[in-house]
């Protein structure tokens, strides 16, 4: 079974439709790069999935448990749409690192404020404190950043700091993980080193989905591409089909810019 | 001479007294004033924000006088301690003031900072405190250190309503011929102030290690 599936979803801002009919599902250790000109809605897609948008339609459905129906008429509250978050995670464009704390501290933060809610924290704290700082110091090393673990955010590139975001986003051990637009704030010599993190999370089968204006990349990595264009999906399926031999004509227009990829 | 010194210094003592209560009570006050102007909430944040432009749109001296009398005139119960009624007055002029300061320093982070505290897991109170807030005091402390310091010379309006603040003993030698005290209350305010600009600086240069 999928682990991820998405139904019917929909999301407009007052009479804008962002968002129509979206469906996919995702295998776990899949990774899908969703692709498409600005404003055909990839962001909003990822931010209703993260719940930084409430969708307007649809269904969405992790595991076995289905997280969002459009339809349910009771209120979520504050600690389901909390904890249905916690399915995914998210690296956002321009980092969103914390200033005021370390990298190491970026990644630990939020492990540590969750942890403080488990029933057996006061008595196994030092253990479980212990554990979620040896899972900071592993994951700044697979980032390639244990060198920095100590230093501000101010006081590293833009990509190591977003490679510090995807550390800090994979401490939590999502099931999900998403990219938007990742390496679009940085300066072409700095993409590379965050593309060779997420191309090494995939070897791992990391189950991710990566908004990207990479095609390059996109066709390497992913499994499985998605192309949106005006809030609905024109075009799915493996690389080869939907970069190298692209059906719709929507499709062969914008992967037209790419040519060079 | 050392007459004249001492009844200065206890004078300022009171301006000192005045500043430092206003302090005490004026930040925390204009913090639930923030979350008032900001509420979605529409009637209070109407009301809130119309608060802050009466107090911030009319003197404080003005402000003074109806702390005192008022009581007293439309409610019958007279206002006896003026060095209170200077307080009550003080105390909501500059948490008004403060409020505004906040909100500004709140609404100049970066949403991206809320959203990536909120899917981190964090409640709101946690993306608050743990992620917002020093960087909010970061951004704040500049406008504020100006506030701090215009309040250290706003206390000698106290006099007005009749408290002993040390322009006002100062200007009692005036009748005996002596401008000297007088002139030299402004030196009691530029080093108290000084003493505070280097605290000020201090305390920025204390949250020098991270940008926001």
């Amino acid at each position: 079974m999928a682990i991820l599936e998405v139904n019917n979803l929909g999301k407009s801002f007052g009479t804008t439709e962002v968002l129509k009919d979206i469906s996919f599902s995702l295998e776990k250790g899949e990774s899908l790069a969703i692709i498409g000109s600005s404003g055909s809605g990839k962001t909003t897609l990822l931010r209703c999935l993260n719940f930084l948008e409430t969708p307007d339609q649809g269904t969405i459905r992790v595991g076995d448990e289905i997280i969002f129906d459009a339809n349910r008429t009771s209120v979520v509250s504050n600690a389901e749409l909390r904890k249905n978050r916690l399915h995914f995670g998210l690296v956002f464009q321009n980092f969103n690192l914390f200033p005021q704390y370390t990298a190491f501290r970026n990644v630990t933060l939020a492990g540590e404020l969750l942890a403080q809610e488990r029933p057996d924290f006061k008595a196994n704290k030092k253990t479980i404190l212990e554990e979620i700082q040896q899972r900071g110091r592993d994951l700044l090393a697979s980032v390639g950043l244990s060198a920095k673990a100590d230093n501000y955010p101010h006081q590293l590139s833009g990509g190591q700091q977003q490679r510090v975001a995807i550390a800090r986003a994979l401490a939590l051990n999502p099931d999900i993980l998403c990219f938007d637009e990742p390496t679009s704030a940085l300066d072409p010599e700095l993409t590379g080193e965050v593309l060779s993190v997420i191309r090494s999370l995939a070897s791992e089968k990391t189950t991710m989905i990566i908004v990207t204006h990479e095609m390059g990349f996109a066709r390497q990595v992913a499994d499985n591409v998605l192309f949106m264009d005006k809030g609905i999906v024109i075009e799915y399926g493996s690389p080869a089909d939907v970069i190298d031999h692209p059906q719709h004509e929507r499709t062969k227009r914008f992967l037209e810019n790419y040519t060079n990829a | 001479m050392q007459e004249i010194i001492k009844v200065l210094f206890s004078g300022f003592g009171e301006n000192l007294r005045i500043f430092i209560l206003t302090l005490a009570m004026a930040i925390p006050l204009g913090l639930i004033i923030t979350f008032g102007s900001m509420t979605k909430f529409k009637p209070v944040r109407w009301l809130t924000r119309t608060f802050v432009w009466i107090i911030r749109g009319t003197p404080l001296m003005l402000q003074l006088f109806v702390v005192l009398y008022a009581p007293g005139l439309l409610f019958g119960i007279p206002m006896r301690d003026r060095l209170v009624a200077t307080l009550v007055a003080f105390v909501i002029n500059y948490a008004a003031y403060f409020s505004e300061i906040y909100r500004g320093g709140i609404e100049s982070i970066p949403r991206g900072q809320y959203e990536a505290g909120a899917v981190l897991g964090m409640t709101r109170r946690q993306v608050f405190f743990k992620v917002v807030l020093l960087q909010v005091i970061k951004r704040i402390v500049p406008s504020m250190g100006n506030e701090v310091i215009t309040l250290v010379k706003d206390t000698a309006l106290a006099r007005v309503i009749g408290v002993a603040e040390i322009i006002m003993v100062a200007e009692r030698y005036t009748k005996q011929g002596l401008i000297g005290p007088l002139f030299s209350t402004g030196l009691y305010f530029l080093l108290f102030n000084g003493i505070l600009t280097l605290l000020l600086g201090r305390i920025e240069r204390k949250m020098d290690y991270f940008r926001v």
